[in-house]
């Protein structure tokens, strides 16, 4: 028994890649089991593991936790990445809404018709650059400190910087208009936890492709059609 | 200026509602702002008053609170209904998590095509049967307390009173199997605050008419 938190998933970003970059940048080293098959699964769910029969499921500190935002506030207040206060979390938490929308409009990517993939390209790109990024700007510009929350080093940061990656994955240039986040996008992957996990071979986990669909949808027996925005 | 949370949404439940129980459950006074035409949306809007230009927004301690978790995280944090340690918040954040699934869910079946709207809603009173409320049934039985974590009222108790109530309104009998679940229902409901907050005249919404659909469409769309 390592006492390191143990990820159970797909291999793959989905609902999990929030929580590898928390571990990360806090530092803790987490180990994985990945779900490649339904019967894996399904001993998964007779084990009474699954509280609400779904992954994620992150097995930290004895508890065997799911549901995503359960897991990242617990992450965040252990590893003090809360802020210091009740004002603090709720920027904080605010914050982290706006950029789980964003990161929400790619979630569903991979599953799109390529006709769809076109046009959800088209949304994610407007979102981001009319209503969320501009947020994030600002709150820099007007602080003018390194960080988003009380010049401190927060999962605000954190998850800002994978949502401003995985836009860019979409569109390269997005932050062309951003100069705050462009700056603040160097500085945060230098911390040095997070340059660690961009480094390849880190745990994190690349671009979802065909394969994973294809797995997520075995083991899930989601066939159905995903719409996009 | 009356120090009260000032609560800028349409008048019906949507994303608002369990911020109203919350509140209520809380024993804090709150005014409301009903956005009633697209107009009132646009002014809040250009007075850069909606941080990511949405609803719902919560005027509380000086803030204009944007994101229905993060206000519902302040609300239970600033009045003590989020556990006593770092453990009882993820016990709760679990449970209040599921709920607000299941919450979505319903929500959903508005959006739903007229001809499936039927067969969806079938489906999630049968998920609200078999994978949600047996969670909660077992979590009351495992401990044999009257609330669902360090024997006080927290928030996951409120949210799990307000969802068993909205399943209720499309399927009166949900509970028939869960005897814990009643109990914790009849309770409940009876302690002053959430008594109050359901007695007719109070600030909770009804479900959505279809006369004012449209006129709700027309805001957001």
């Amino acid at each position: 028994m390592a006492g390191k938190p143990k990820l159970y998933y797909f291999d793959g970003r989905g609902k999990m890649e929030s929580i590898r970059w928390l571990l990360a940048a806090a530092g803790v080293e987490f180990e994985e089991e990945f779900l490649e098959t339904r019967e894996q699964y399904e001993k998964l769910l007779q084990s009474g593991s699954l509280l609400f029969q779904q992954v994620p499921l992150v097995e930290i500190d004895g508890m065997k936790m799911v549901q995503t935002r359960a897991i990242l506030n617990y992450i965040a207040a252990k590893y003090n990445l809360y802020g210091k206060d009740l004002k603090e979390r709720a920027l904080i938490d605010m914050y982290v809404g706006g950029t789980e929308d964003l990161m929400g409009f790619i979630l569903m990517f991979p599953f799109l018709s390529a006709e769809d993939k076109e046009k959800q390209r088209a949304f994610i790109v407007q979102k981001a650059t009319s209503r969320y990024f501009p947020v994030y700007e600002k709150v820099l510009k007007d602080h003018g400190q390194d960080f988003l929350v009380g010049n401190s080093f927060s999962w605000a940061d954190v998850h800002l910087l994978e949502a401003i990656l995985m836009v860019e994955e979409k569109k390269s240039d997005v932050l062309s208009s951003f100069p705050q986040l462009q700056a603040f996008k160097r500085r945060i992957s230098s911390v040095p936890t997070i340059k660690k996990f961009l480094e390849p071979g880190s745990q994190r986990k690349p671009v979802p492709d065909d394969k994973y669909v294809e797995t997520v949808r075995k083991v899930l027996r989601m066939y159905y059609d995903i719409k996009a925005n | 200026m009356s120090g009260k949370p000032r609560l800028h949404y349409v008048n019906a439940r949507g994303r608002m509602e369990p911020i109203r129980w919350l509140l209520a459950a809380a024993g804090v006074e709150f005014e409301e702002a009903f956005l009633e035409t697209k107009d009132d949306l646009k002014k809040l809007q250009t007075n850069g008053d909606l941080l990511f230009q949405q609803v719902p927004m919560v005027e509380i301690d000086g803030m204009k609170m944007v994101q229905t978790r993060a206000i519902l995280n302040y609300i239970a944090g600033k009045y003590n209904l989020y556990g006593k340690d770092l453990k009882e918040r993820a016990l709760i954040d679990m449970y209040v998590e599921g709920l607000a699934d299941l919450n979505e869910l319903i929500s959903s079946n508005f959006f739903q095509p007229a001809d499936k709207k039927e067969e969806h809603l079938a489906s999630v009173m049968d998920k609200a049967a078999n994978r949600y409320f047996p969670v909660y049934e077992k979590v009351l039985k495992g401990h044999g307390q009257d609330f669902l974590v360090g024997n006080k009222l927290s928030r996951a108790d409120v949210q799990l009173l307000e969802t068993i109530l909205l399943v209720e309104e499309s399927k009166p009998d949900i509970l028939a199997k869960f005897p814990l679940l009643q109990s914790f229902k009849a309770k409940t409901s009876n302690i002053p605050n959430i008594k109050k907050f359901l007695q007719p005249g109070s600030q909770r919404k009804q479900p959505i008419q279809e006369k004012d659909i449209p006129r709700l469409m027309q805001i957001f769309h």
